[in-house]
């Protein structure tokens, strides 16, 4: 008796069914909805408005000339050598301090899981300090560490017998003491996702490698570095677009040339960006190079999570 | 025969338990040295930003270098107290403690009220709008930067806090890391609130909101650290010395002609240092918690 009711309800029921399912949950609708006004206005209609303003020529306070893909042209062109050199910037940085910084961490992260070492807290603690400093603080006491003419590194290294260096000088020394800032700062918080991702991995697995005639340096490489995968991943992805995105270390460290350093040598994405925008007025322009930037640091990211991202699928 | 191969068994086991417990050794020496000089490394700059805030110019870049000296003093803290430009270092603390605060503040409510929504609602769209909202996240800033300074002088929002409050209090990350936290939380216990009389926003306000305040702690640590530290929104928006903030200060004093400013701008640093690092010790897990979870369920 109830089977044809039931058939004949379900129709007209499912025709209310997704209006009355949003009204039922008008108030999630009403909860999630700050973040979608935000980012309508904040994020999508600059977004939109960015290539409107990309295609003029527009010195902030006078009006805007319409110029076709001219900002394109300069920044693809003989004067956008600037801009090329920020991107390859980017990428050198990047070689630069990634693999170093990474390897470090999992090192560290792994010496600080092992029941060898004492004293993990006060450990973890002392790496992670630099992490929660503002990075213009650490930027100008490293400008002060790495003075040529007694700066306490040069102190120290003529100490040790070794020759004192220009360390913020010179095309490579300054990107090399720009790392050294980044691993300062960001080496702590690498290591304790990688922390937390070790934590995941139970000890009987290493145990059983080790029991089975692994050394621990197999065991490392064999079983810890590919069940890490997914956090080194996400860590690595991260610092990609930190190292394309870097701006108050290099303002810091290289105060006299606005963050590009000697030959520009540590010109980021983001200081060339703000240079043209905030320094010469060129906002045109430098809507075109935001584009540009986007557009690179998409594909290359797609390419990260392609090479290192799927393997284990 | 037999005899002489067990002694030889033996004294190679003898050998090589000794070559493993030397091997153990070296490792753990290895291990120890690596640990200590890499804190070493991470240390020595905190050290050297407090004892410059307190020397003369002679003594900042003496040789051999020095430490601790019978001339410290409070000139550099002086200096900046009355630092005349940025109306003295205090108000530049008072500019940064509203500006970090009232983001973190709004900032949580409004991550926990859309974690919650995605989290405990199922409505029509829920899986669409929230990939949607992770996917907002690859947008970089420089690509927003002009445009949105644009708005700003139309809106009349350049020279005050709001640029660096408003856009980012309902962010894709918090609430991303709210839903996370809220899921985990038992579904009767609303429909208890809802059969008492509760609104939903009251579910929200009285019975959620009391639950995840761990999770508020560590994702308000972050805000705030992050807001505390910010360069790049301050130096575009806050034109006027009187509205800056530490970092802006730091890097923005000037002193007489021809004098460094180095121990006033190592004296900044640290009032902008020790703030965070007692938060930092005081909730170091809460920290911890938050800056992992993204890691290992993103």
């Amino acid at each position: 008796m109830a089977y044809p009711s039931v058939a004949l309800a379900r129709p007209a029921r499912r025709r209310h069914t997704l209006l009355h399912e949003i009204i039922r949950n008008r108030w999630a609708y009403l909860f999630i909805s700050p973040f979608f006004i935000l980012f309508l206005i904040f994020q999508a209609f600059p977004v939109a408005y960015s290539i409107y303003i990309s295609l003029h020529d527009w010195r902030g306070l006078g009006p805007m000339d319409y110029v076709g893909l001219e900002n394109y042209k300069f920044l693809l062109g003989a004067g956008g050598r600037a801009f090329r050199q920020s991107l390859m910037n980017g990428v050198i940085l990047f070689f630069m301090y990634v693999p170093v910084m990474t390897f470090l961490a999992i090192v560290l992260a792994v010496l600080l899981n092992s029941k060898y070492v004492r004293g993990y807290r006060i450990y973890r603690t002392v790496l992670f300090m630099p992490y929660i400093t503002s990075m213009i603080a650490a930027g100008i006491t490293f400008q002060l560490l790495l003075q040529q003419d007694n700066g306490l590194f040069n102190i120290i290294l003529q100490a040790v017998g070794a020759s004192p260096q220009p360390w913020l000088e010179t095309k490579w020394l300054a990107r090399f003491s720009l790392c050294l800032l980044i691993v300062w700062g960001w080496l702590g918080y690498n290591m304790v996702i990688m922390l937390a991702g070790l934590q995941t991995i139970p000890h009987e697995l290493t145990e059983a490698a080790r029991i089975d005639g692994a050394n621990a340096v197999q065991a490392f490489f064999r079983i810890t570095i590919p069940l890490l995968r997914p956090v080194i991943v996400f860590s690595v992805i991260l610092s990609t677009i930190g190292s394309f995105g870097l701006f108050s270390e290099t303002q810091a460290l290289f105060r006299s040339t606005g963050g590009a350093g000697p030959l520009r040598s540590t010109l980021t994405p983001l200081v060339y960006i703000y240079d043209q925008a905030f320094g010469r007025f060129r906002l045109g322009r430098a809507a075109a190079a935001g584009y540009v930037y986007f557009a690179f640091i998409f594909v290359l990211t797609l390419v990260q999570l392609k090479y290192f991202g799927r393997e284990e699928e | 025969m037999a005899t002489q191969i067990r002694e030889e068994r033996r004294f190679e086991t003898a050998r090589s338990d000794l070559q493993r417990r030397l091997l153990r050794v070296g490792a753990l020496g290895l291990m120890h040295a690596l640990l200590i000089s890499v804190s070493l490394f991470m240390i020595l700059p905190f050290i050297w930003m407090l004892s410059t805030s307190f020397k003369p110019q002679t003594e900042i870049f003496a040789r051999p270098p020095i430490l601790v000296s019978s001339n410290m003093s409070l000139e550099g803290y002086r200096y900046i107290y009355e630092y005349k430009q940025t109306g003295g270092v205090l108000n530049v603390v008072k500019n940064t403690v509203i500006i970090s605060t009232s983001y973190t503040l709004l900032a949580l409510f409004f991550c926990a009220l859309g974690g919650y929504g995605f989290a405990k609602y199922r409505f029509p769209g829920r899986k669409f709008l929230f990939s949607f909202l992770l996917a907002t996240m690859i947008v970089p800033q420089a690509v927003t930067m002009v445009p949105t300074y644009a708005m700003m002088v139309k809106f009349g929002w350049v020279n005050t806090f709001l640029p660096l409050i408003v856009p980012g209090v309902a962010n894709a990350f918090g609430i991303f890391f709210m839903r996370q936290y809220i899921s985990t939380l038992s579904t009767e216990l609303l429909d208890a609130g809802r059969i008492d009389g509760c609104t939903e926003f009251g579910l929200f306000w009285r019975i959620v909101l009391p639950i995840v305040l761990p999770g508020l702690t560590s994702l308000g640590l972050i805000f705030f650290m992050s807001s505390w530290n910010n360069y790049l929104l301050p130096v575009i928006y806050l034109k006027t010395p009187t509205l800056h903030t530490l970092p802006l200060m730091m890097l923005q004093m000037t002193g007489p002609m021809g004098f460094s400013l180095y121990r006033e701008q190592m004296g900044v640093a640290v009032i902008s240092t020790i703030p965070l690092l007692i938060i930092f010790l005081v909730f170091q897990r809460r920290f911890v918690e938050g800056i992992t979870s993204g890691a290992l369920k993103g």
